[in-house]
């Protein structure tokens, strides 16, 4: 539809000139033109204005330098080193460059980069270094950005003994043109004697920068390249779940573990979904196949019959019906109430009598059981479908942060089996994600808010978390987005799990925020690697004078993960440091604890 | 007498120099380090201080990538090395070590190259405990890795005992005597005594001073006719000039060594040569001396640079002679004649001197139970009735020495009863093999070698029995990285690991260990190797001298050139 003085806001020659443009416009270059306006908007905190001059506003905005990025893979240091060089003979030269291993770079910073300097050597049968590997499987994998108006150039070394002679530079060399950024400088391989010609390299990129320096920086502007939600963009809720595509799905603990810990990345684009750091993502699950089709086989059922899944009239096959829409893993005293219609056993009715008995009956049973235990079964298959629960949605604390991953949702899962009456036993959702969640399916999810668990709102607070397990999730949250908003309150985590070598989940992380400073403290307890059980609590009264002063400060405490024990043990230890630490009776710890939660700085997110 | 160093410049020191003299004598901020709940690492310069206490840290590389997706860091752990003069344990001591690979370590344990055992995959928390029981049974760690004196070698004789007690006396004494002063050991491990010392430096360390040696320093001692040591391998080698069973003296050789570093031709290994001779009282002062002048005259800025074998090379033999003879205050006699005739293992029950020794073969040193035998198991058990003595050999060999005559049956019954063997069953090639550790836990290996020489044996033995060579001794060697720690520079075939699967394979060094190997190919797998080697043996098992071996056969047809020196190593 064309542009008119009235339906837009433009004046007739501005609908003309706009009329004339947008047509010839490619897909590539509306986007590129909708982030620059965008961003030019926040940036001028006004209406839109269609600039008269791009030029201008350019100018205004962009430093006339472009900031240098140096990015190195190295194993036995020779590119580490010659990066280190480079770097400081470009500051000499007053230009502004970090530098850092392709590991210790952050993926999602990429398409903020403006000058791009990789320095990578070659392993073994043409691998990338290990210090570059997890940048290398980004650069290669669906989530690399487009990376328009990056200038880049390649050195790389090697053994030209090997089969795959600088096989990673020439990788990454090529990837980094397909992905859109301009080349400025030829790649140049090295042998074993590198020393010359990375000089030459090297000389040949800085004449080149400089040269540009000199001539004015007229360049590209970075734009925005996130695509402007359009208006018509369905509102995704528990009504309409947004059916979000899995981008990883990883085992966080390691060989040897008695744990399965899945780290999920979900993909929110296109949802519009917004969450904040402590709240939870909920997902529909599905049931087993095996299970359900037991189920089917054991009542003698045709999966293929006709069933209705909402009271809208809807129909599904039965075995279609059962796998999403009907829970089967769960027993509940209203569906054995209502099973009494449907059939004749006696032993049924005596269970129900007695309330210790059917609770006793209930646990660790599912439907299966249930139809094996109190047959024969009469009615029908509508009857039957008649009386179960919808499945319900499984809540799952959000472990990311919106503003550090604009586009992505992450998710710790802790995998449950066990073993009870003879069978064993699958967590629905948890093994589904585990067992049944591969790169590319999608899970049907939403937001759900959680506003009893959030960070202070003044950054400068102190913020104390305690979690163990799973618990953990909010916190790696949490972290993301402090260290995002730069915000300068002290953060300590207490982290509990069985065992250091193969449980600590998010390690590497964790250890990262600890270097970096966003974490302040870190205590772990990992109780089955001595003789005695260690847990988070012991940990907390191992440092209840500095607990207690963190509290005395205006620290918000945080407590995730199991109610029964974890949470009501770290309750105790925190009335012990207060009675201990600020001589008070243990009536008066208690009330001083109280306050805290009533001072919304003590939240738990307990289950 | 040490301010040569300071005029002796190669270039601004190394990074490792400035730890060293930061570390206030090998403390470092090790005991914060241990502590750190949030790593099972210890950073960087503390872990090269690590080395120094007798341990490196590694990583299991097996999980390395794995683990790193699963947001882990590494699976650090550490390898621990004893400090075992002469390879000589008792049955308590073996024990202790047996419980320590059960207790805390992966449930082995390695026999090396140099005649001690190395416990693997020690988490750090458990460091402590486990060298508090080292030292509990009278070993220690002290100076196993780092810049300083190794463990020092010496001959496992099993034929003369009574002249192997006494070398080896002498052994212990050299070791003993350039042991480190610093109490760092004992406070770090052994809750001793904190002591700053705030001395100078020569009060503290009256040999090694602040900064150690430049490099790592390694010394033997053989007893001819037996090589076993690979006395031309060694920093400072001893030949033990034995005359009508009575220790004379030994032939001092200096300036060998293995390491090398690939595409780095200034860089090569190395055999020692002979500069004199000394009466046996005299071993510690040649020993200090020869050590002194590799601590002022080494590299101390090039560290690939900085073994003694290239002070030497660089200086000539007569120069280290004089500076030799200055430092001692008198001179070397000429060398006496001697004569090796192999470096390899002689398995099986030997008596010498009214008590009996039993040479058991263990593959690559690996002390563990598997499917096929319980090496582990028998060794603990024989450890248990033996009365005698361990010695580990430099083979990676294990000799159950001083058995009395009634006592022969019993460990006889043992051995058979958990898969022992005196390797009569194996082809002479296996025999003569050796390997490192290399991957999982090596951090410098490049391609496999403990874990694939043995299946590459296999592939090769059907080639042999073909051949008819299942009774020639052929030595053959195989390192993950050009460090060289199973000697691989000193076999008849040697491969030293370029790439996952890739070898440089090497040919024509001397079987008594007296001549280096050459570069024969490069970067070659399996299929090529087999491809390579087979016609050679056929024609070798064809086409031999009487007594000839096939390092010097290889040579004289022409597959290989003969190496003199290391200079001449690389093509």
């Amino acid at each position: 539809m064309p542009l008119e003085v009235m339906n837009s806001p433009f004046n007739q020659d501005q609908a003309d000139l706009l009329n004339r443009l947008l047509p010839t416009l490619n897909e590539k270059q509306k986007i590129w033109l909708s982030g620059y306006l965008s961003s030019a908007a926040t940036e001028a905190d006004t209406a839109v204005q269609v600039p008269e001059a791009g030029g201008q506003i350019q100018e205004t905005t962009v430093e006339a330098t472009r900031e240098i990025t140096i990015l190195f893979g190295s194993h036995t240091g020779n590119c580490q080193a010659l990066a280190d060089e480079y770097a400081a003979k470009l500051k000499e030269q007053d230009y502004q460059v970090t530098v850092s291993s392709m590991d210790d770079f952050k993926p999602k910073a990429l398409k903020k980069v403006e000058d791009l300097l990789v320095l990578t050597s070659t392993h073994g049968d043409g691998d990338p270094p290990d210090n570059a590997l997890s940048f290398y499987d980004f650069l290669f994998s669906k989530r690399a950005p487009k990376l328009d108006g990056v200038r880049f150039s390649v050195l790389s070394l090697g053994d030209s003994s090997y089969e795959f002679f600088c096989q990673t530079g020439k990788d990454i060399d090529q990837k980094l043109e397909e992905l859109g950024a301009e080349r400025i400088y030829p790649r140049v391989d090295c042998d074993l004697d590198f020393e010359e010609p990375a000089g030459e390299w090297f000389d040949g990129v800085l004449a080149l920068l400089n040269e540009q320096k000199s001539a004015g920086g007229s360049q590209t502007p970075t734009g925005n390249t996130q695509t402007v939600q359009a208006d018509d963009t369905p509102v995704y809720s528990r009504a309409h779940p947004f059916q979000a595509e899995i981008l990883e799905n990883i085992n966080l603990n390691g060989r040897g573990s008695n744990k399965e810990t899945r780290h999920l990345e979900l993909d929110l684009e296109g949802s519009n979904l917004s969450y904040e750091p402590g709240d939870s993502l909920a997902i529909f699950p599905e049931n087993d196949e095996a299970l359900v089709d037991q189920l089917i086989k054991e009542m003698d059922w045709n999966p293929e019959e006709s069933v209705p899944i909402n009271k809208d009239g809807e129909i599904r096959s039965l075995r279609e019906a059962l796998l999403s829409t009907y829970e089967t893993t769960c027993l509940t005293k209203p569906l054995l109430e209502k099973a009494q219609t449907l059939t004749d056993n006696e032993q049924l009715k005596e269970l129900l009598e007695d309330s210790e008995q059917w609770k006793a009956y209930i646990y660790g049973r599912d439907l299966l059981d249930f139809v094996q235990d109190f047959g024969p079964w009469k009615g029908t298959v509508q009857d039957f479908i008649g009386i179960l629960r919808k499945i319900p949605v499984r809540l799952y604390s959000i472990a990311s942060s919106q503003a550090a991953n604009p586009e992505e949702v992450h998710l710790t899962i802790g995998a449950l089996r066990y073993e009870a009456h003879g069978r064993n036993r699958l967590g629905v959702c948890s093994i589904q994600c585990a067992e049944r969640a591969n790169h590319g399916d999608q899970l049907s999810v939403f937001v759900q808010k959680n506003p009893n668990f959030k960070l202070p709102e003044n950054p400068e607070a102190p913020v104390l978390m305690i979690g163990a397990g799973t618990g953990v999730a909010p916190y790696r949250s949490f972290l993301e987005e402090r260290e995002e908003m730069e915000a300068p309150g002290k953060n300590w985590l207490f982290f509990g799990e069985q065992h250091f070598v193969s449980d600590f989940l998010y390690q590497v992380e964790w250890q990262r925020w600890l270097n970096e400073g966003v974490l302040t403290n870190m205590d772990v307890a990992f109780s089955r690697d001595n003789e005695e059980k260690v847990y988070v609590q012991h940990r907390l009264l191992e440092k209840s004078a500095e607990v207690y002063q963190w509290l005395q400060d205006g620290t918000y405490v945080y407590v995730c993960g199991d109610e029964k024990y974890m949470a009501k043990d770290v309750h105790e230890a925190l009335i012990t440091i207060a009675e201990k630490e600020g001589n008070m009776s243990r009536e008066d710890a208690e009330s001083y604890i109280d306050k805290l939660r009533k001072e919304k700085r003590y939240q738990r997110d307990v289950y | 007498m040490s301010k040569e160093r300071d005029s002796q410049q190669h270039g601004p020191p190394s990074e490792m120099e400035g730890i060293k003299k930061e570390s206030r004598y090998l403390r470092g901020s090790l005991v914060e380090s241990l502590q750190n709940p949030i790593t099972g690492s210890v950073p960087d310069s503390d872990t090269k201080l690590m080395k120094f206490h007798g341990s490196y840290m590694q990583d299991d590389r097996d999980v390395r990538q794995e683990r790193k997706q699963q947001k882990l860091e590494p699976a650090y752990q550490f390898m621990t090395r004893v400090r075992l003069p002469g390879g000589v344990a008792t049955p308590e001591q073996w024990l202790v070590m047996d419980e320590i690979a059960n207790t805390y370590g992966h449930h082995t344990l390695k026999l090396t190259t140099r005649q001690t055992f190395q416990t693997h995959g020690v988490l750090k928390w458990n460091m402590k405990k486990q060298i508090q029981m080292i030292n509990d049974s009278l070993m220690d760690t002290i100076a196993a890795c780092g810049d300083v004196n190794r463990n020092v070698m010496c001959n496992a004789n099993p034929y003369q005992s009574d002249i192997h007690g006494e070398i080896f006396e002498w052994s212990k004494k050299v070791s003993e005597h350039l042991l480190p002063r610093t109490q760092a050991y004992h406070e770090i491990w052994l809750d001793g005594e904190k002591v700053e010392d705030s001395k100078d430096e020569y009060e503290v360390e009256p040999i090694y001073g602040s900064l150690y040696l430049p490099r790592k320093f390694k010394i033997g001692i053989a007893v001819p006719p037996s090589n076993d040591i690979d006395v031309y391998s060694q920093d400072l080698g001893f030949i033990a000039i034995v005359e009508n069973n009575e220790l004379k003296g030994f032939n001092v050789a200096v300036g060998g060594g293995m390491g090398m570093t690939h595409g780095d031709t200034n860089t090569y290994p190395q055999v020692s040569r002979v500069i004199g001779f000394c009466e046996p009282e005299k071993i510690v002062d040649v020993a200090e001396k020869i050590l002194t002048i590799q601590r002022d005259y080494g590299n101390r800025s090039e560290r690939k640079n900085a073994r003694f074998k290239y002070t030497v090379d660089r200086h000539g033999l007569d120069w280290v002679r004089q500076e030799l003879h200055d430092r001692l205050g008198w001179e070397l006699e000429e060398e006496r004649s001697y004569t090796f005739d192999h470096n390899g293992d002689r398995y099986g029950w030997v008596e010498g001197d009214g008590l009996w020794h039993l040479t058991l073969f263990i593959q690559n040193g690996r002390i563990k139970d598997s499917e096929d035998n319980q090496v582990m198991a028998g060794l603990r058990e024989i450890a248990k009735v033996h009365d005698g003595e361990f010695r580990l050999t430099p083979n990676q060999n294990v000799i159950i020495a001083r058995v009395e005559e009634e006592k022969k049956q019993e460990i006889d019954e043992l051995a058979e009863q958990y898969g022992l063997t005196d390797g009569r069953y194996n082809s002479a090639l296996r025999r003569n093999s050796m390997a490192c550790v290399a991957f999982p836990t090596c951090g410098l290996a490049m391609a496999e070698s403990e874990r694939y020489l043995p299946s590459l044996i296999d592939k090769m033995d059907d080639v042999i029995d073909e051949a008819g060579l299942q009774d020639e001794e052929i030595v053959i060697r195989m390192s993950g990285c050009p460090n060289g720690c199973s000697r691989p520079a000193l076999s008849e075939i040697g491969f030293i690991g370029k790439g996952p699967g890739k070898y440089n394979m090497y040919l024509g060094g001397g079987f008594t260990g007296n001549r280096l190997n050459k570069l024969y190919k490069e970067n070659i797998g399996e299929e090529e190797i087999l491809g390579t080697i087979k016609p050679m043996l056929f024609e070798y098992a064809k086409e031999r001298q009487e007594n000839e071996h096939f390092g010097d056969y290889v040579i004289r047809a022409g597959y290989i050139e003969e190496v003199q020196s290391g200079l001449d190593f690389h093509p």
